[in-house]
């Protein structure tokens, strides 16, 4: 149990630490990285609640992907960050007052609030799924009771990457190309021309 | 102390939440650290999730985490895309210039 504890207060303490770095690193891609270290931390701290698909899902899908997609932009722009870092601590005082604000907020539900009482009847049932790991458990959750939830979201993703292309797709001036229906539809008569050549006269 | 319970995990969430929006109030020009903030925000959204989840052994929490953790990815996917767009226009990130599309 204590070792259990230790390791939450290491990931949590990691957890937060690189959280502020991210927010306040001088480099983006800096912040990325500690972003990284922030998916990692959490999803160290699912694995320790028992929710392994989970975390696995956060280190493939946001290290993986949403981080490095982040890395590729912040490399991929040729920005000046030092300039769009004047002013940085202008904003100091109402962030940290709105911020202030929040965090009062959500301690004082945090400390003050209970479970319901029938909280435990609304569950899913589970109970009888009890012997299944962790995956399995969602997988069986997933594809009966929620599979239109899942379609759903696979829609969604479907229609990010469509948007996502159709935004950054440009047609630009003085590029060749590869004509693939040009090519295909081009017929040797267009091309090539026989001509009889009388002898001694030429064309 | 010793004695991991749900409020620990609901207290790290409102930390890294509050993080989120310090993050977004402090870097108001650079539009990929706020991006970043948005996913921190997120990512504290899923723990509190993750964490009711576990207290109330129910399997739903887990699943509307994936749900978020997918709007989340498609979110990312979706303001970087309009980001290169802005920086192709524009020649800068700064949220500042944004409102020239205004009317």
């Amino acid at each position: 149990m204590i070792i259990q504890a230790l390791a939450f207060y290491l990931f949590a303490a990691l957890l937060i630490a690189a959280a502020v770095m991210v927010v306040s690193a001088r480099n983006p891609v800096h912040s990325v990285l500690f972003l990284i270290l922030a998916f990692f931390n959490a999803a160290g701290l699912f694995v320790l609640i028992g929710a392994e698909f989970i975390a696995m899902i956060l280190v493939i899908v946001y290290v993986g992907a949403v981080a490095v997609l982040f890395l590729f932009v912040v490399m991929m722009l040729d920005i000046n960050f030092v300039e769009l870092r004047a002013g940085f601590l202008q904003y100091l005082p109402i962030g940290g007052l709105i911020g202030l604000i929040l965090m009062v907020e959500l301690v004082l539900v945090v400390a003050t609030w209970a479970i319901g009482p029938d909280a435990a009847t609304l569950a899913a049932p589970q109970a009888k799924l009890g012997a299944l790991s962790n995956t399995e458990q969602i997988g069986t959750l997933l594809y009966t009771r929620y599979i239109y939830l899942f379609q759903a979201a696979g829609m969604v993703l479907l229609i990010a990457m469509i948007g996502a292309i159709v935004l950054t797709l440009r047609s630009r001036e003085g590029v060749r190309r590869q004509k693939i229906a040009r090519q295909i539809g081009r017929k040797v008569e267009d091309t090539v021309e026989l001509k009889k050549v009388p002898t001694r006269s030429g064309v | 102390m010793f004695e991991i319970g749900l409020t620990h995990y609901l207290t790290l969430a409102a930390i890294v939440f509050t993080i989120g929006i310090f993050g977004i109030f402090l870097n108001r020009k650079n539009v990929i650290v706020i991006l970043m903030s948005v996913e921190l925000m997120l990512l504290a959204v899923n723990i509190n999730l993750v964490a009711f989840s576990w207290a109330l052994k129910d399997l739903v929490g887990q699943i509307f985490a994936m749900f978020v953790l997918t709007v989340a990815a498609a979110e990312a996917a979706i303001g970087l895309a309009i980001l290169v767009v802005y920086f192709r226009n524009r020649g800068s990130i700064e949220v500042e210039d944004v409102n020239v599309m205004k009317g």
